[in-house]
C-alpha cells in the first residue's frame, strides 16, 4: 500500500513537474516562433529541422505544442481552480444547513445541470465574447453542477457521524464546525474529481474551439491543434500525435498527483 | 455416542500474505455431534468468524487455509471440489449472518430469495416451492406469510429480517447450521425471539447449531458445550455450564468476571435539588417529505418525565425504538421538544441566553456509544480532547494542555496526545471519548450506549473507569442502555422505556427485585448477561 502510494505521488509529480517545465521554457525558449507560417514546408515529417514536424501551414509542431501548454494548463487550471471553490462552499452551504438552504440550491443545481454542459458553454460564450476569462467562466459554470453533487453528498454523510454531534456538545459554532470538521473529511472525494475535471477541461476546451467559440486561432491549444489536425489523419498522423501525447502525459501526471494527494488526506497514510 | 456430524482438526488459518505473523487461528479441534448445540466464544480478533468460515469455504480474500481438516460425516471438505463445495453450501452446511440489515438482497422480493436455495438444490414444482416458502416463514412466525413473500427487505424490521434469513436456510433443511453472530444487532427482546425459535426449529429437525458468539449469556443459555478462543488458540473446551461455573483457564476467568453483576452495597447518593429534570417531554421526528409536501410528524417520545440528582446515576433502559437515544440527545438540547421542557440547574433549556448556553455546554457532557464514528479521524487525540475547553476563556492555553494532560492520565492514556484515532483500539477510542467527556468538569455527563459496542474485557474495563472517574469528579450521570446487567451494576435509579413513555421507574433493587410493568419483566427475562451472571455465580 504504502509503495504504491509512493509511486503515484513520485512518477505523477515527475510528469506534472515535467508540464510546468515545458511552460517555463516556452516564455523563454521555442524552437520557431510558434504562428511564423512557413509555406514552404507544409507537413514536413519529424526530423532533424522540426523536431515534431510542421502543420498544414509549416508551423513547427514543438512549438505550438509549447505554448499549447501553456493555454491549455492555464485554462484547464483555471477551470478546476473555480469550479472546486465556488462548488465546495455550495455543497457545504447544501448539505449543512439543509432545509430551504439545500431545496433552493439543488432546484437551481440540478436546472443547470439539466443542459449539457457543452452547451450551456456554448451557449455562455456566445454571450459573453471570445476571452480566455470567459472560456473559463464558462466550463467552470458547466462543471459547477457535479462538484456541487459530490461535495454535498459527501457532507451529507459526514454530518451523521457523531463527532460532528460531538464537536455541537463541545460548544462548537456551526461554522467552526462546518470548516473544522465537516469540510476536511470532505475532501477526498473532491481531489479526484478535481484531477478529472482538469481532463475535461481541456478536451472540452478543444470541443469548443473546434465550434469556434474557444480560443481563437492563430493562439495554440492541444485542443485545437488536434482538432485542426483531423483532416491530415492519414498524410500526417504527427499532427494529431503530438498534442494527443501531451494530453494524455500531462492528464495521466495529474490524476496520479490527485491520487497520491487523497492518500496523503487519508490520516490513515501516516504511520 | 453418535458419530460426530461435524469433526474439525488441527485447523490452522493465516494472513496469505504474511505467513510469519502469527496465524489467525492454530491448531482447533473440536466436533458437533448431530442435532448438537455448540458455541465458540472469543472477542474481536480470536479468529472465530474465521474458524466458523472455513467450515463452509467461505474465508475472506487474503485468509487460507493453512492446515488442518474438516469432516463433514466421512468427507474432508477441504479437498473438495468447488462444484462439490457449492452443493454442500446451503443443503447440508447453512449459515446465518450478523447483519440482518444487509444480508439479505434490497432489490429482490422475500418469495425470490427464499426460492432461490430450493430451486438451487431441489428439482420441485412453482407450486410446492411456494407451499414450502409458506410454510417456513409461518414457522418463523411471519404474521402474513402470503404478503411476506412479494415484500421487499426493507419493509421488516432487524428481527424479523433475521427471521427470516434463519428460514431460509432452514427451509433447505441443512445438518449443521453456523450461525456468527446471529442476533448481535438486534435488541434485548427480538435477540431472545430470534435464538428461541432458531433452538426449537434446530430441534426440531435434528440440525445442529454451530453458534459464533462473544456473548457469554447465550453461551449460558442455549449451549450444551463451548469452545473459548483467545487470539486465535484455543484456551478452553468442554460443557457449557462446567466452563462458566468453574473456568480452569486464566482467560475464561478473565472472562466470565467481567460479567456486569449487583454491588454488594451501593452507596448512598446525596438527595437535594435535582441537577436536571425532564418535564412532560414530547419529541417528534419530521415526516417523510414525499411528491407533494411532508407527512405528519412521528411522535417519538410521549410524556415522559425524569430526574437526575447531583452525582446521582440513572439509568434510561429500552429496546430498540423506544426513543431513549431521542431523549439524551433532547437533554443536551441537541434535539427540540414538541412539548414539555427540559430543566437543568433550575433554568429551563429553551429559555437559555447565549452565556448560559455556553456555560451549559461546559456542564453537561455526552459519550457516544461508536467509538469509531464519534472521534474525528484527522484530529489528534489531545485536539479532540481538549474540544470542550475551547469555549473557556479562564483557562490559558498552559492550563487547557495541563487539563487535557490530566484528562488523558485519568483514562489511563497518558502520552497519547499526537496520535490519531485509527491508530488505536476500540477500547482506547472509547477511553478517549471518555477523556473529552470529563475534560471540562462537567456536572452532567450522558452516556448513550457507552459499552455496547465493545469485546467483554474491554467493556469491563471501560465500565470501571467510568465508575471510578464518577466517584473521583462526582458528575450525575444519565446512562442509556438496552443492557440490564450493566443497568445493575452501576445505575442507582432507572427508568424503563418502552415506545416513547415511561412504563416503570424506580431504585435499581426495587425493579430488579420484584418488576411491575410485563415489557420490564419480559426484558428481565430476555437479559442475557444476567442470566449468565447467575449461572455462573450458582
Amino acid at each position: 500500500m504504502r509503495r504504491r502510494l509512493q509511486a503515484n505521488a513520485v512518477l505523477g509529480a515527475a510528469l506534472v513537474g515535467l508540464l510546468l517545465a515545458v511552460i517555463a521554457l516556452g516564455f523563454v525558449w521555442t524552437p520557431y516562433d510558434p504562428i511564423a507560417i512557413d509555406l514552404d514546408h507544409p507537413l514536413a515529417a519529424p526530423g532533424l529541422a522540426h523536431w515534431l514536424g510542421t502543420d498544414e501551414f509549416g508551423r513547427d509542431v514543438l512549438s505550438r505544442a509549447m505554448l499549447g501548454a501553456r493555454i491549455s494548463g492555464a485554462i484547464a487550471a483555471g477551470v478546476v481552480t473555480a469550479s472546486v471553490t465556488l462548488g465546495l462552499a455550495i455543497g457545504l452551504a447544501a448539505g449543512f444547513f439543509g432545509r430551504w438552504v439545500d431545496r433552493v440550491i439543488m432546484v437551481l443545481n440540478d436546472a443547470v445541470l439539466a443542459f449539457p454542459g457543452i452547451l450551456l458553454a456554448l451557449a455562455l460564450m456566445a454571450v459573453l465574447g471570445p476571452s480566455y476569462g470567459s472560456l473559463i467562466l464558462a466550463l467552470s459554470v458547466a462543471y459547477l453542477p457535479s462538484v456541487v453533487r459530490v461535495v454535498r453528498a459527501s457532507v451529507l454523510s459526514i454530518r451523521e457521524r457523531e463527532f460532528v454531534e460531538a464537536s455541537r456538545v463541545a460548544g462548537d459554532g456551526r461554522l467552526y464546525t462546518l470548516l473544522r470538521h465537516v469540510l476536511p473529511n470532505a475532501l477526498p472525494p473532491v481531489v479526484v474529481l478535481a484531477t478529472s475535471l482538469f481532463g475535461w477541461a481541456i478536451l472540452a476546451e478543444s470541443a469548443l474551439s473546434f465550434l469556434g467559440v474557444g480560443v481563437p486561432p492563430p493562439a495554440p491549444t492541444w485542443g485545437n491543434m488536434l482538432s485542426s489536425a483531423r483532416p491530415y489523419m492519414e498524410r500526417a498522423e504527427w499532427l494529431s500525435i503530438a498534442p494527443g501525447l501531451c494530453i494524455a502525459i500531462s492528464l495521466l501526471g495529474v490524476n496520479m498527483l490527485g491520487d497520491a494527494l487523497r492518500d496523503w488526506l487519508d490520516p490513515r497514510s501516516e504511520t | 455416542m453418535t458419530a460426530p456430524l461435524l469433526r474439525v482438526r488441527n485447523l490452522r488459518i493465516e494472513a496469505s500474505n504474511a505467513p510469519e505473523r502469527p496465524p489467525l487461528l492454530a491448531d482447533l479441534s473440536f466436533d458437533v455431534a448431530p442435532g448438537e448445540f455448540v458455541a465458540i466464544v472469543g472477542e474481536s480478533g480470536s479468529g472465530k468468524t474465521m474458524a466458523a468460515r472455513s467450515i463452509p469455504g467461505l474465508l475472506p480474500l487474503g485468509v487460507r487455509r493453512a492446515g488442518g481438516s474438516i469432516f463433514l460425516d466421512d468427507r474432508e471438505l477441504t479437498g473438495l471440489a468447488p462444484e462439490a463445495l457449492r452443493a454442500v453450501r446451503g443443503r447440508e452446511v447453512g449459515m446465518v449472518f450478523q447483519e440482518p440489515m444487509v444480508s439479505l438482497n434490497p432489490a429482490l422480493t422475500i418469495g425470490r430469495q427464499l426460492a432461490e436455495g430450493l430451486k438451487l438444490h431441489e428439482r420441485l414444482r412453482d407450486s410446492e416451492i411456494r407451499a414450502r416458502c409458506l410454510e417456513m416463514l409461518r414457522r418463523v412466525q411471519i404474521a402474513d406469510p402470503e404478503r411476506c413473500l412479494s415484500a421487499y427487505p426493507h419493509e421488516f424490521s432487524g428481527g424479523m429480517r433475521q427471521r427470516i434469513m434463519l428460514a431460509s436456510v432452514l427451509l433447505l433443511k441443512p445438518r449443521l447450521l453456523i450461525a456468527d453472530e446471529p442476533t448481535t444487532a438486534l435488541d434485548t427482546l427480538s435477540q431472545r425471539e430470534v435464538m428461541e425459535l432458531m433452538v426449537e426449529l434446530a430441534a426440531q429437525a435434528g440440525t445442529a447449531v454451530l453458534l459464533i458468539t462473544h456473548d457469554l449469556g447465550l453461551v449460558a443459555r442455549y449451549a450444551r458445550r463451548v469452545v473459548v478462543l483467545e487470539k486465535g488458540l484455543t484456551v478452553e473446551i468442554g460443557a457449557a455450564r462446567e466452563v462458566l461455573v468453574a473456568p480452569h483457564h486464566p482467560y475464561t476467568q478473565r472472562l466470565v468476571a467481567s460479567l456486569p453483576r449487583r454491588p454488594a452495597a451501593r452507596a448512598p447518593r446525596p438527595s437535594g435539588r435535582p441537577l436536571l429534570e425532564v418535564r412532560q417531554a414530547a419529541i417528534d421526528y419530521p415526516g417523510k417529505t414525499g411528491l407533494v409536501g411532508r407527512a405528519p410528524p412521528k411522535r417519538v417520545v410521549n410524556g415522559v418525565s425524569l430526574t437526575v440528582g447531583t452525582g446521582e446515576i440513572v439509568a434510561v433502559v429500552g429496546g430498540s425504538g423506544s426513543g431513549k437515544t431521542t431523549i439524551g440527545r433532547a437533554v443536551l438540547g441537541l434535539k427540540s421538544l414538541a412539548e414539555g421542557a427540559v430543566v437543568f440547574d433550575g433554568v429551563e433549556l429553551a429559555g437559555m441566553d447565549r452565556r448560559q448556553l455556553r456555560q451549559f455546554r461546559r456542564q453537561a457532557q455526552l459519550v457516544f456509544q461508536d467509538p469509531y464514528s464519534s472521534l474525528d479521524p484527522r484530529m489528534r487525540i489531545g485536539d479532540t480532547v481538549g474540544a470542550p475547553l475551547r469555549h473557556n476563556p479562564d483557562l490559558t492555553p498552559a492550563a487547557r494542555r495541563e487539563r487535557v494532560r490530566q484528562a488523558l492520565e485519568d483514562v489511563s492514556l497518558g502520552g497519547f496526545e499526537d496520535r490519531l484515532p485509527h491508530e488505536m483500539s476500540g477500547g482506547q477510542r472509547q477511553r478517549v471519548a471518555i477523556a473529552r467527556a470529563v475534560v471540562s468538569r462537567p456536572r452532567l455527563v450522558v452516556a448513550d450506549e457507552p459499552v455496547s459496542a465493545l469485546d467483554m474485557t474491554i467493556q469491563r474495563q471501560v465500565l470501571e473507569l467510568f465508575q471510578r472517574l464518577q466517584a473521583q469528579y462526582g458528575f450525575a450521570c444519565l446512562f442509556i442502555t438496552h443492557d440490564l446487567g450493566v443497568v445493575e451494576e452501576i445505575a442507582d435509579r432507572l427508568y424503563v422505556l418502552a415506545a416513547g413513555s415511561v412504563v416503570e421507574e424506580g431504585a435499581t433493587e426495587a425493579v430488579f427485585d420484584s418488576p411491575r410493568h410485563a415489557y420490564t419483566q419480559a426484558l428481565l427475562a430476555a437479559a442475557p448477561s444476567r442470566m449468565a451472571a447467575a449461572v455462573s455465580v450458582a
